[in-house]
């Protein structure tokens, strides 16, 4: 019998610090003491804390350990696995804040404690390469039960009913989307996931996918039934190669045991996956672009109506739908529509997923009923921004968001809040900023992606983007004036009126909600030609206060291009401009405060 | 697989394997493995009890522990059930472990003649 799972993280992020290395050496580890049938190491997803990872999950202790490497595994086997003695210097521990004690036990720990993991449910808990698994877990059993159980239109209500809405960014009623695509009659409907995730810092459907593939294919079947279509195809970019294979093995599992295929549970049932990768463009994500992607054309978006509901891919009805919507129609089959809206605000009900990124302490994936304060998450369960800098701003729905600063802390999240606030909810990248980072680079940094990400067919999107990036690099170079703030609002506001798809109505949100938020850092830039932020190097001059130096030679040191001279001891240093390459090396490593930075 | 039947039977058999990770199993049993309890033969109580839960599918845990505290009864073995009460087993070989475990994990019935009570009395 075992006696003890060990559960390894080999999500994405694990596996680039070496997760992989870590499996194998345990399972090594394991025949030396032999212990390999009392112990089974476990491949598992995502457990979210991704700051910390390797993580390693024990089981029945329920100890977390984290930042674990190769070179711990004999200490963990022989220790633990051997001796039943925990090694305490790995394990994931919280300061409790009124006692001051370590505290060790998962459910209280800070980053854990106000979760509710509906969607990632099983990411961390199983193994995402063995269907058994899955099915230990109530797998399928979703299926099972529309199948038997229920008929097409009840299963369209009962989701309705949930008011669950499109956790790509749109915020569709999925239930409605539904309805749509069954109500219309065709010999081929079409059911597609939507795992073309693209918004950059956003990784919650690479870590669904990694973690609980066969959640997300049940639920493709599920909708295939409520619809009436047998056949689906997961669009996902070949950037994923974990999900991807993954995916491969569960759609192989599940048809082996007859779960998918034909006459499914004998019920006569029909369905069929098909994976189709996509080579990594934004603008596929966007669903007629996405269409476009699968018939096998250039990925451009068309203009809608027709919608895909009724006119998708290979001209018949077609229904599209994240990831993360897909990973929470099962549990809302199984649980009732009543037991998913006692979760969320009355008009976003629900959980959702979070990628927290940036100037934050726990990095990685969290997942909180909808109504829960940026606060709590950004602090509590965030930690807040390292290094006790200040936060300045958390930026929402990626390259189409805008972002939300310290007044709207307080504000619950969900979908019509963030709207409301000039933000959105987006897939869920939430990037934190902090002092030291300059809003008009963030704001380039945003544009620069959508240039690339164009695809070309419309001019507005095309060409003013492109004169966007070019206004916003003025003003980091030292260019800017007044008039060039007043052409970036007024192309920003056309491109928003006449671009032709989701992806170039966005585009100029992050410029104008950090214009509208972060006004005088704009008008530093334009007029004063300074970076309040110290970030835009041309806008930066050093220099060494001739009162304060030392004479010290620390400075010159440190220049990585010799630009600063003088005699240690005897003169001051200073700086010559032309060669200063503005690294900061000199201001960060002085200990007299004596560089100034202008 | 052709029926819903046949997905539930599977469920549940699969469930079982994993069941050590949701702490839903009726019993925990702990054995005491410091340097004491290995001398005086846990390890062989370990293996009997693992091969026998295994044996007869019983819904418990096994796992090790460091010193008890009482190092001239080893081999220790604690049984904890669901609501946290604790059986102390004392003196254990690998006949007792098995004893143990078709009575008191199978039966519910707690082995007077092997607890701590008995014995020191």
């Amino acid at each position: 019998m075992e006696r003890l799972h060990a559960l390894v993280c080999a999500g994405t992020g694990c596996t680039s610090s070496q997760s992989a290395l870590i499996i194998e050496r345990l399972n090594e580890e394991l025949v030396k003491f032999n212990l390999q049938d009392e112990v089974k190491i476990v491949k598992t997803g995502c457990f979210g804390l991704c700051q910390k990872g390797p993580i390693m999950a024990i089981y029945p202790d329920k100890i977390f350990y984290c930042h674990v490497s190769v070179d711990d595994v004999p200490e963990i086997v022989s220790e633990h696995f051997y001796k039943g003695r925990p090694v305490k210097r790995l394990e994931l521990s919280d300061i409790d804040e009124i006692t001051k004690e370590k505290i060790f036990e998962i459910s209280k720990i800070r980053f854990y404690a106000k979760q509710k993991r509906v969607a990632l449910r099983n990411c961390g808990v199983i193994n995402p390469e063995d269907i058994n698994e899955y099915i230990a877990k109530d797998g399928y059993q979703a299926l099972g039960k529309v199948l038997t159980q229920m008929t097409s239109q009840a299963v369209i209500d009962e989701i309705k009913r949930s008011g669950l809405r499109g956790r790509g960014g749109g915020g569709f009623p999925t239930g409605i989307k539904w309805q749509f695509a069954a109500d219309q009659t065709s010999d081929e409907k079409y059911v597609i996931c939507n795992a073309d995730e693209g918004d950059p810092g956003a990784f919650m459907d690479r870590s669904i996918l990694e973690g609980d593939p066969h959640a997300v294919l049940e639920a493709m079947a599920i909708a295939g039934y409520a619809i009436g279509a047998k056949h689906g195809y997961v669009y996902i970019r070949a950037e994923y190669p974990i999900a991807v294979e993954r995916l491969k093995i569960a759609i192989k599992q599940a048809e082996k045991l007859g779960l998918f295929g034909k006459d499914i549970l004998g019920t006569g049932f029909e369905f069929n996956v098909e994976i189709r990768l996509g080579a990594g463009a934004f603008v596929c994500g966007e669903e007629t672009a996405l269409i476009m992607s699968i018939e096998g054309k250039r990925g451009m978006p068309n203009p809608k109506p027709p919608f895909p509901a009724i006119k998708g891919v290979w001209g018949k009805p077609t229904i599209i739908n994240n990831v993360e919507t897909f990973a929470n129609i099962t549990q809302i089959i199984i649980n009732g529509a009543d037991w998913f809206r006692s979760m969320g605000t009355n008009k976003s009900p629900g959980t959702k997923v979070f990628a927290l990124g940036g100037k934050i302490v726990n990095t990685g994936l969290v997942e909180i009923p909808m109504g829960t304060t940026l606060r709590e998450v950004i602090y509590e369960i965030g930690g807040g921004c390292p290094n006790n800098k200040n936060f300045k701003a958390v930026q929402t729905g990626g390259p189409s968001g805008g972002c939300l600063t310290e007044k709207d802390l307080n504000t619950p999240i969900d979908f019509d809040n963030l709207t409301a606030l000039g933000s959105m909810m987006g897939s869920g990248g939430m990037i934190v900023v902090d002092e030291d980072n300059c809003m008009v680079d963030v704001a380039r940094f945003y544009m620069e992606f959508i240039c690339d990400e164009s695809c070309g067919k419309c001019t507005p999107c095309r060409i003013g983007t492109k004169r966007m990036l070019e206004l916003l690099t003025d003003l980091c170079e030292g260019r800017g004036s007044l008039a060039t703030l007043d052409e970036l609002e007024s192309l920003g506001n056309s491109i928003k009126e006449t671009a032709l798809c989701g992806l170039g109505q966005t585009a100029p949100n992050p410029v104008l909600s950090t214009m509208r938020l972060f006004k005088d850092e704009y008008l530093a830039h334009a007029v004063d030609h300074k970076c309040p932020a110290g970030v835009c190097k041309n806008l930066l001059t050093y220099s060494i206060d001739p009162l304060k130096c030392k004479k010290c030679s620390l400075c010159a040191k440190n220049c990585p291009v010799d630009a600063i001279s003088g005699e240690v001891g005897k003169t001051v240093f200073t700086i010559d401009a032309a060669k200063c390459i503005k690294c900061g090396a000199c201001l960060t490593n002085c200990r007299f405060n004596a560089v100034i930075r202008g | 697989m052709k029926s819903l039947a046949e997905l539930e039977k599977l469920r549940d058999i699969t469930k079982k394997k994993i069941e050590l990770r949701d702490g839903d199993c009726d019993y925990r049993i702990v054995v005491g493995m410091a340097t004491c309890g290995i001398a005086a033969g846990a390890r062989p109580v370990l293996n009997a009890l693992i091969a026998e839960a295994t044996e007869a599918e019983y819904s418990c845990t096994i796992a090790q522990t460091g010193c008890i505290g009482m190092c001239t009864l080893e081999p220790l073995v604690e049984v904890f059930d669901k609501n946290g009460n604790k059986t102390t087993y004392v003196l254990i070989n690998p006949e007792k472990a098995v004893e143990i475990m078709r009575e008191h994990i199978g039966k519910g019935n707690i082995v007077e003649k092997y607890t701590v009570g008995s014995v020191k009395r």
